[in-house]
């Protein structure tokens, strides 16, 4: 396949409508590494109607026979503090891996550039591993080769649980942004590191004034599409004990026993998400389509 | 061999050729793009090179200002030695200025910040100057008023003179043009043209890789036309361009003009 026809010129008349749409979107995929995250409004209405219909069916079915017990819907009700604070405590831990993620990632990124080959190479290890392995398994890893506490200088600092899942769930997102950052810098024209360098400008110039100044626009759809992978990723953490949402709403059902209220709590629990991560889908679609603009 | 290149440089006088090339060899992997050219260029000379596509006369360009590093021989700007493992490459390029085919203006910086850009961080001087001194330097390309714009407002003729007061910003003495007109639509090629005229004029030591004939006979005290590699035939261009000697050269603006 010729180089043209993967920067999406094509002659094949079929392809010539969708051609540019295919090509601006493989570039994207091409830079994060993976299939963009495309939440639909119709996602979340699917969602909601799964819910609510399930919920009032299983009401209908109260209302049949034991009119005592609970609906469904009073349950989600009584639940809700619980629950609400569960997936807050998944925000927080999303906020905090990606934080850590993100600086790591940098670091890391801007290394996989770097003159030294040993680095460079280091670098690039580092970042195919924690990219190419399963998110659970390094969790668990987290989970049981970290201590519960650390002790430095004689203060003993706590080590729990949720800690060591911001950690775990870092780690590939270190590993993400370190791509999606090199993969910014080699996108630049190289004519824009030649004329720095013919004015002068020092390596290290170049990269901070004018090539990284230009990377932050195209890094930041691949990062939030990150960002909201990974906040449905923090439901991991319930394998592993952290009382965030899933684990919470696990509780929840098996204090209620009843079998029927399964898919309106899961429901619930999936349309949270889903209102917190389609904003970020639909402002990270937005931002595409205006920096697919050739500057 | 002088030890620094700071002797070197020392050693420059400017009865000296500015840039002087003697056996330079450049090869990319298998391909041998500079096969052995030399010459020399004396301050406030302007020189232009021409050849076909291919014939290296871009890959010189950029070994004179370190882009490339050279295989064999030597190239000595103001005495300082290209081809040297201690080069100062930054004093190097401070003192060539080099403006490039695609513009390569910065694209989040403004007209003027991009002539801005390189005095201040790289020079240190002082921001007020050099913005008063920017201010001129787009006057003097005649883009006074288009101080503002970012570069994706310019037309493509509007961005290579901001490329060349970018240049101009750093003081050099001497002025790489690589190809600078031939992304440009007809009808902006002469302003860029009339702006290196005017450099030309003013007595900068120019070198200018170009396929602008009519333009290289009006202001080149001396022409090179390269070949695979190697320079074929030179000379004032106007005998240079009424009688060809050589056979390649013959051909070639036979083509072209």
């Amino acid at each position: 396949m010729s180089p043209d026809r993967l920067r999406g010129t094509t002659d094949l008349p079929v392809l010539l409508p969708a051609a540019g749409a295919l090509a601006a979107r493989a570039r994207t995929e091409r830079r994060i590494g993976g299939p963009v995250l495309r939440l639909r409004a119709w996602h979340g209405a699917a969602l909601a109607l799964l819910t609510v219909g399930w919920t009032g069916a299983v009401w209908a079915q109260d209302a049949a026979t034991v009119a005592e017990r609970s609906s469904a819907l009073r349950a989600l009700w009584e639940w809700l503090p619980v629950l609400l604070g569960g997936f807050v405590f998944n925000v927080a831990i999303s906020f905090m891996a990606m934080g850590i993620g993100t600086a790591t990632g940098t670091l890391l990124g801007l290394l996989q550039i770097s003159e030294l080959r040993v680095l460079r190479g280091a670098s690039w290890l580092v970042t195919q591993f924690f990219r190419n392995a399963p998110w659970l398994v390094l969790l668990f890893y987290c989970m049981f080769l970290l201590p519960f506490e650390f002790t430095v200088l004689g203060v003993t600092i706590p080590f729990p649980d949720w800690v060591k899942a911001v950690i775990g769930l870092a780690l590939p997102v270190m590993a993400n942004v370190s791509e999606i950052v090199r993969g910014a810098v080699q996108s630049i024209p190289s004519g824009q590191w030649e004329a720095a360098h013919s004015l002068a400008f020092t390596r290290r110039q170049i990269l901070w004034q004018i090539i990284l100044p230009q990377c932050v626009k195209r890094m930041l759809p691949p990062w939030m599409n990150l960002y909201a992978i990974l906040t449905m990723a923090t439901v991991l953490a319930s394998v592993v004990g952290v009382g965030e949402v899933m684990t919470l709403t696990q509780r929840a059902l098996a204090a209620e026993s009843r079998p029927e209220f399964l898919v309106p709590f899961y429901g619930f629990v999936m349309l949270l998400f889903f209102a917190y991560c389609y904003p970020i889908a639909r402002v990270t679609q937005k931002l595409e389509l205006r920096y697919a603009v050739k500057h | 061999m002088p030890s620094s290149t700071e002797a070197a440089s020392a050693a420059w006088t400017p009865d000296q050729p500015i840039v002087a090339i003697r056996d330079v060899h450049k090869s990319f992997g298998p391909i041998e793009v500079l096969k052995g050219v030399t010459f020399d260029v004396m301050k406030g000379d302007v020189i232009c090179i021409i050849g076909a596509s291919g014939s290296g006369k871009s890959t010189l360009l950029r070994c004179i200002n370190a882009l490339v590093p050279i295989d064999r021989g030597s190239i000595r700007v103001e005495g300082r030695e290209v081809n040297d493992p201690h080069l100062d490459q930054l004093a190097l390029r401070r003192t060539v200025g080099m403006v490039f085919q695609q513009f390569n203006l910065f694209p989040h910086k403004s007209a003027l910040e991009n002539i801005m850009m390189a005095p201040v961080q790289v020079l240190k001087q002082n921001r007020e100057e050099v913005r008063a001194r920017a201010h001129r330097l787009l006057a003097k390309v005649g883009l006074k008023e288009k101080a503002d714009a970012y570069p994706g407002e310019l037309s493509g003729g509007q961005q290579q003179r901001v490329a060349i007061a970018r240049s101009l910003a750093m003081n050099p003495d001497v002025m790489l043009f690589d190809e600078v007109t031939s992304a440009l639509d007809p009808e902006t090629v002469n302003e860029v043209l009339l702006t290196i005229r005017e450099l030309a004029e003013e007595g900068m030591t120019c070198m200018l890789v170009t396929h602008e004939m009519g333009f290289a006979r009006e202001v080149a005290d001396h022409m090179y036309f390269t070949d695979k590699g190697i320079i074929v035939e030179h000379g004032p261009p106007k005998d240079f361009f009424a009688n060809p000697r050589d056979e390649r050269t013959k051909a070639f603006l036979g083509q072209i003009l």
